[in-house]
């Protein structure tokens, strides 16, 4: 069952960047990619305990801050050591200005 | 009175047990607070400074080692073989280095290959030290969890001389080779090596053996001592000096299971020529503290940290004149360490986390009895 929840005005994320979003004790990572969608993520990275927020957005492509680990944002698919595992991803949707995840 | 002690920098032993429960693994690290918009610019990549820097390093390559090679076996040779070894020996650390980050070109090819190069030159296994490496980002200096300390408590002054001969480092790789060749991985290496990326380790190992065979056999039919002065582990060695030099900088003296590399670590001004040969990493505490800057933007980067760290040393006689006399008291008095002062009102404490948290992130250890 969806649950949608807003996170912030569109405006907030500048186009090819990530926000970080804390919410019900957990953190996502929320991105603005260079078309204009939005999309969601886990918030740390798979490999270590490490918010990706402060990593670099290139194209579809987030890279962590400390280790430069990869993974497609879209899909959450890991793209480079040292990260094994994918990431988990959430619907999102904009509503009336709006970015709008789905944490069901 | 002074107890001498001695911690188990292995990372199998109860130190590696401790770390974890006193919340200094993987653990939360004080991070300078650079506007967002301003790290974005400085983490952007670039391929031209890291393809000038490698053609000029190539160019210096065919250079000193043609000249060497051309004018040997006379003396006049010996500087040639000098620079030529720093080349081999010292400066793919730092190749190794930065494109193990993969943040010195953009293009990730570029940062493949070269990285493959400098590790074959500087001996490490390039599928073993990248996660080495991860490993030293993530736990830096934390007793038990990072596998790059290179200075242990108490100073063992003469491995620390030998280290500039490139001796036990070298012995230690080409001992690890053949471990690796022969099928196996270390249970310590276990710990931060993931299983299905080690056969990559032991695969590297065995192609390396054969081309280090394959440079002997060279020597051997060419009657000449040539091949292995240029290639494989003499260059190595008889190179390493300026690495160590320049490596011992960034950790050496300071302190251990500290959460906050403004402690743990050291920027030190460094000439051009050095900080060619040293890609960057004279900005040290920068670097760690945000890893894929690329080493071409770390002097920008310095710019913007500079009201958050302490003040840089000013060129490498100043940082020796405090590390020096650290190591040679830490080899009486292993836990004492150097405490660089941080800029007023940037003083941090790392939340408290793991089973014994109330001890907060300084690790007091009880003398060995």
């Amino acid at each position: 069952m969806a649950n949608w929840t807003a996170v912030c005005p569109t405006a907030e994320i500048d186009e090819e960047d990530v926000m970080r979003w804390d919410h019900g004790g957990r953190t996502f990572a929320i991105y603005h990619s260079p078309d204009g969608e939005f999309f969601a993520t886990d918030g740390l990275c798979t490999h270590e305990h490490v918010h990706l927020a402060g990593g670099l957005v290139m194209d579809y492509v987030i890279e962590c801050p400390k280790h430069n680990g990869q993974f497609d944002y879209r899909t959450g698919e890991a793209m480079r050591a040292p990260v094994c595992v994918n990431l988990r991803t959430y619907p999102v949707k904009v509503e009336d200005g709006t970015v709008m995840i789905d944490l069901g | 009175m002074t107890h001498l002690y001695h911690r188990d920098y292995s990372l199998t032993g109860p130190e590696a047990v401790r770390a974890v429960e006193l919340g200094l693994a993987n653990a939360e690290w004080y991070q300078a607070p650079i506007p967002r918009k301003r790290m974005k610019e400085l983490m952007q990549r670039s391929d031209q400074p890291a393809i000038r820097d490698t053609l000029i390093w190539l160019a210096a390559f065919v250079v000193t080692g043609g000249l060497a090679a051309w004018l040997y076996p006379s003396w006049w040779s010996v500087p040639f073989f000098m620079a030529y070894g720093v080349l081999y020996g010292s400066s793919s650390d730092s190749r190794w280095h930065e494109c193990g980050h993969g943040t010195a070109f953009k293009t990730r090819w570029m940062n493949d290959v070269v990285y493959q190069i400098a590790c074959f030159m500087i001996m490490r296994n390039p599928n073993a030290w990248r996660w080495s490496h991860a490993r030293h980002h993530t736990d830096t200096i934390i007793v038990g969890r990072d596998p790059e300390i290179a200075i242990m408590r108490p100073t063992w002054i003469i491995r620390t001389i030998a280290l500039f001969l490139g001796i036990p480092q070298t012995w230690g790789a080409i001992r690890l080779m053949f471990t690796y060749a022969g099928g196996t991985i270390p249970e310590e290496q276990k710990t931060y090596i993931p299983e299905n990326e080690r056969p990559g380790v032991i695969r590297t190992a065995r192609i390396w053996l054969v081309i280090h065979a394959a440079i002997i056999l060279w020597a051997v039919l060419a009657q000449s001592w040539l091949p292995v002065l240029l290639f494989g582990p003499l260059p190595t060695m008889y190179g390493a000096w300026v690495h160590v030099l320049t490596g011992v900088t960034q950790h050496g003296g300071l302190a251990e299971d500290a959460l906050d590399h403004r402690l743990n670590s050291r920027t030190v001004y460094m000439n051009p020529v050095l900080r060619f040969i040293y890609w960057n990493m004279n900005y040290h505490v920068e670097h760690h503290m945000f890893p894929m800057v690329p080493y071409h933007a770390l002097p920008a980067l310095h710019e913007e940290c500079k009201p958050y760290f302490p003040k840089p040393k000013a060129n490498m006689f100043a940082a020796y004149a405090e590390i020096i006399p650290a190591l040679l008291r830490q080899a009486r008095e292993p836990r004492w360490c150097l405490v660089p002062e941080l800029p007023p009102g940037t003083e941090w404490t790392p939340a408290p986390k793991g089973k014994h948290a109330e001890h907060g992130a300084h690790v007091e250890l009880t003398p060995a009895q």
